[in-house]
């Protein structure tokens, strides 16, 4: 069955978004990641979704699950690399990816998971909202 | 290609079909990125809209032309069973379940043009135009 791979880095899952997801592929990498944070006890996912050419409101859902699932499982979610032409279309949609947190690409994604845990490795208060929201709506 | 083009939506994986032709159009036509993302994302909405609510369905993707203006237009017909309340289905945040609520509204924001006719029991039509 066709898969998208979840690597392992740590205490972080990395998730690289390389196919045009059909929907049943999108909900196998949902249950695919559940799985595996609860094994590995991941703290934190990271998904690349740089090569993804659009987020319509399906994907923007399972999106938002994962983020949700992860929350429970004490697992942080960081969403990176979304291109400019697909954050235009989904504000234009209607869609603000509540409770999900973005970073420009991988590189910030990580540093964001990495200070988001402090030396014991317990998560430090996290204030979600105003940071998507500035990188969605591109405020400083 | 050879438009009209007539494509069947059956699956999940006819979606992402969907989405490739209606990509291939509006590159053609030479849309720009923005625009190109907003027609395929509106495409992909709709095409799982005839799958899961109209039981499958067809999408005939065309280009138009006016002479002083070109563009896509994409209809897509089903026989499923049909909308009740077209007015409640257009409205921001009208779920039935699937995605979150932003499918007919949030489309119709994504093009220029947004036509829906549906009868219970025969099915729905949805023809959307995006102008270059």
């Amino acid at each position: 069955m066709e898969r998208i791979p979840i690597l392992q880095m740590g205490e972080f899952l990395l998730v690289t978004i390389q196919v045009d997801m059909h929907d049943r592929l999108a909900m196998t990498l949902q249950d695919d990641l559940t799985n595996r944070i609860s094994q590995v006890k991941a703290r934190g996912v990271l998904i690349d979704i740089s090569a993804l050419e659009i987020v319509d409101s399906f994907i923007g859902r399972i999106l938002g699950n994962i983020a949700k699932m992860a929350q429970v499982l004490d697992a942080q979610t960081v969403v990176v690399g979304m291109q400019p032409a697909v954050a235009i279309t989904l504000v234009e949609l209607g869609l603000s990816l509540t409770g999900i947190r973005t970073a420009l690409n991988v590189e910030k994604g990580m540093a964001l998971l990495t200070s988001t845990f402090n030396q014991d490795g317990t998560a430090i208060e996290l204030s979600v909202l105003p940071r998507e929201r500035a990188d969605l709506y591109g405020e400083t | 290609m050879e438009r009209p083009e007539v494509m069947s939506i059956q699956s999940s994986a006819d979606v992402v079909l969907v989405r490739q032709a209606v990509r291939q159009c509006a590159v053609d036509l030479k849309f720009s990125l923005v625009d190109q993302t907003k027609l395929v994302t509106a495409a992909s909405e709709l095409a799982r809209n005839t799958l899961d609510y109209g039981g499958g369905g067809t999408v005939t993707i065309e280009t138009v032309d006016t002479g002083d203006r070109r563009g896509v237009r994409l209809t897509f017909a089903d026989q499923g069973p049909g909308i009740p309340n077209l007015e409640l289905a257009l409205k921001d945040g009208y779920t039935t379940g699937g995605g979150l609520g932003m499918g007919l509204s949030g489309t119709k924001r994504l093009v220029n043009e947004f036509d829906i006719v549906s009868k219970v029991g025969e099915g729905t039509v949805v023809t959307i135009i995006k102008w270059k």
